[in-house]
């Protein structure tokens, strides 16, 4: 017997809720709370039965139409490529700073997902950064935390 | 009423705000032209730059950047059959084919008077509906709104997904678990949090949104770039043709705009429904209504098949900010979206909104209508120009979209902890994406949240425990009736399949 991926996503919410409820459970009232109506658990306990309850419901019914994702025309290799040039990019904008690390992660961004066109790629890195910013920390007085600027005297 | 719209009007009519209602209507139909981008996601990407506006001005821009996003979504339907939102497929039935007849400046135009038209009804109708609506409101008790949201809820997982409705109820509890996540509002009880510091004050909305739209449409986008059913189509920008309409098309237009319109908005108010069952239903009214030499035009380019969807879909978007300001529930995954920036504003929109801050339910109202003539005023001239959007490579495109979704969450938190959360979310609702698991319910449910579990508190507290709060209001127990008969459709429909 084969199981649709929709079936398995399913079992996953299911054990999902299991681990809701077991958190739940884990939650410290007041001792005079304990007993009340309403408490700070009631409302996750409903929560966790109800997902238990439906992702049971769709395992067990029967499938009319089954999600089709045909895996051999999806681009896995750019969307990975993205993921990780973006969770770089989150773990270097506090320490490099604004600039420097939203103009790299465009420029590499637009050359994973095959741009050559390096004029281009370039005006929609760095200046385009720095008017951004010109707009965002000049104009608006939003500010933009950036230690490799500050420490060139560019902001203050 | 009379000083209210004067309210409304004078705050509307400041320099600032209608700057705000052209730039909001400006960058909303660029964003809800792109493949792909809705409303939701350009609303989403303005949230971060609102919080440093006064909130009318902030609502007013918001506002501005729906209208734009739906007529730049009928935009791409009518250029090259892509709708940019679900709300604009039944645009392309007659729109695309007009294009290809080498009718395209006349389809955008027949599309730009009849969203403007619907739009101008319904904010009529909103005007007298929405203060009357209030008034009635108030008599709404806990329980009320406790099933109010329960069926606003299911009836958004109805419509939002075709023949999925189990799969839409789960992401609704999903969406309902995220917003369990940090303090427990009465008792500051932290939940969920597994001793993260990052997550005590909850997951922030903003995050959740662009997470699940912004980011994750653009991760969609790149996976499914090589499939060759999702090829771009490219269209000839250049031959757009003239946008005047002549004396036969104009009386089309006129016996197709009063009835789309009152479907429309009444299609709107109604939770869940919304945009996409207007603009379909409107369609296939229309159809009835027509002769029968006009029913054989309709699919091949007929004025009457793109003013109906085109007036309903504008219609429905006016009628869906009723129980938004009303009730402080929203209708649709959209004015979810709004309601979470209300909230950032410190704004609890409801029945009390037009009392305690009657600019801001004012001013919301009028700059509709602004919105709407700054929309017909400025897009209609520069259609051949904003056009050229379309053009943009998906490689300059998905990057911009991951930077200002990554820029929003860095300046609110100036955390990294909150971009890799997203990051997370991201790619796991493109996941769900892929296996057609719908996001709106998950961000409406997300969004009610709090308030469900406040009016749950107070019902259960009021009733000692008992459920009996369920039934013992005749309101409350006809919203229930109400919801029990739209999951028993669900699943008649299922199994008659």
């Amino acid at each position: 017997m084969r199981i649709s991926t929709d079936k398995i996503i399913s079992l996953l919410f299911f054990v999902l809720s299991i681990f809701y409820l077991y958190h739940t459970y884990q939650i410290q009232v007041f001792s005079f709370d304990e007993h009340a109506p309403f408490n700070a658990k009631t409302f996750p306990t409903f929560l966790a039965y109800i997902g238990m309850f439906l992702s049971v419901l769709y395992v067990v019914l029967p499938e009319k139409n089954p999600s089709k994702v045909d895996h051999k025309v999806l681009d896995y290799k750019s969307s990975l490529y993205l993921v990780i040039i973006t969770v770089v990019y989150g773990f270097v904008i506090l320490k490099v700073g604004f600039f420097l690390s939203t103009s790299l992660f465009l420029f590499f961004s637009y050359y994973f997902l095959g741009e050559r066109r390096w004029a281009w790629m370039f005006v929609l890195s760095f200046p385009f950064v720095a008017i951004f910013m010109y707009l965002l920390h000049g104009i608006l007085d939003v500010y933009l935390r950036d230690p490799l600027l500050k420490m060139l005297g560019i902001i203050g | 009423m009379i000083e209210g719209i004067l309210i409304g009007l004078q705050t509307a009519l400041s320099l600032k705000n209608i700057l705000m209602v052209m730039m909001g209507c400006f960058f909303g139909t660029i964003i809800g032209m792109l493949p792909g981008l809705g409303p939701m996601t350009a609303i989403a990407l303005m949230i971060p730059i609102t919080y440093g506006f006064e909130p009318a001005t902030g609502l007013i821009l918001m506002a501005g950047v729906y209208y734009g996003a739906v007529f730049g979504g009928s935009t791409s339907s009518i250029l090259i059959n892509a709708p940019g939102v679900p709300g604009t497929v039944a645009t392309a039935f007659d729109g695309y084919p007009m294009a290809q007849q080498g009718k395209a400046g006349k389809a955008l135009a027949i599309a730009a008077y009849s969203s403007f038209a619907g739009g101008t009804i319904s904010a009529i109708f909103l005007l007298f509906a929405a203060p009357s609506l209030s008034k009635i409101s108030l008599s709404f008790r806990s329980p009320d709104y406790f099933a109010l949201m329960v069926l606003g809820l299911t009836a958004v997982s109805a419509f939002s997904s075709k023949g999925q409705f189990l799969k839409a109820i789960m992401m609704v509890i999903l969406g309902l678990m995220l917003a369990t996540v940090g303090q427990d509002s009465l008792s500051d009880i932290t939940r969920f949090t597994f001793n993260n510091i990052n997550l005590t004050d909850g997951i922030s909305f903003v995050l959740v949104v662009m997470a699940t739209f912004a980011m994750s449409e653009a991760l969609t986008i790149i996976l499914k770039g090589k499939d060759p059913s999702r090829a771009t189509q490219q269209v000839s920008l250049s031959e757009l043709g003239s946008i005047r309409l002549d004396k036969d098309e104009r009386n089309k237009m006129l016996k197709t705009i009063p009835r789309s319109s009152v479907l429309g908005f009444l299609i709107g108010v109604l939770p869940g429904a919304g945009a996409t069952i207007a603009s379909f239903l409107a369609y296939g009214m229309e159809r009835n209504y027509v002769s029968e030499e006009e029913k054989q035009k309709f699919g091949k380019g007929s004025v009457h098949g793109l003013a109906a969807p085109e007036t309903a879909n504008n219609a429905a978007c006016s009628g869906s900010f009723v129980p938004l300001l009303t009730l402080g529930i929203p209708g649709s995954g959209t004015t979810a979206v709004m309601l979470g920036a209300l909230l950032g504003f410190g704004i609890q929109p409801g029945p009390r909104l037009y009392m305690t801050n009657p600019e801001i339910f004012w001013s919301v109202i009028m700059s509709m209508y602004i919105g709407m003539v700054i929309l017909l005023i400025l897009n209609l001239p520069l259609i051949p120009y904003i056009a050229r959007v379309l053009a943009t490579p998906k490689t300059f495109l998905i990057p911009l979209i991951l930077f200002f979704s990554v820029t929003g969450i860095y300046l609110m938190s100036f955390n990294n902890f909150d971009i890799f959360l997203m990051i997370g979310i991201a790619v796991v609702a493109t996941f769900l994406r892929l296996y057609n698991f719908p996001m709106a319910p998950l961000i409406l449910a997300f969004v009610l949240g709090g308030l469900m579990e406040e009016n749950l508190r107070r019902s259960l507290l009021i009733s000692d425990g008992s459920f009996n709060f369920l039934w013992d209001r005749p309101l409350t127990a006809v919203i229930l009736t109400g919801t029990i008969l739209l999951v028993s459709w669900q699943v008649y429909k299922s199994f008659k399949k």
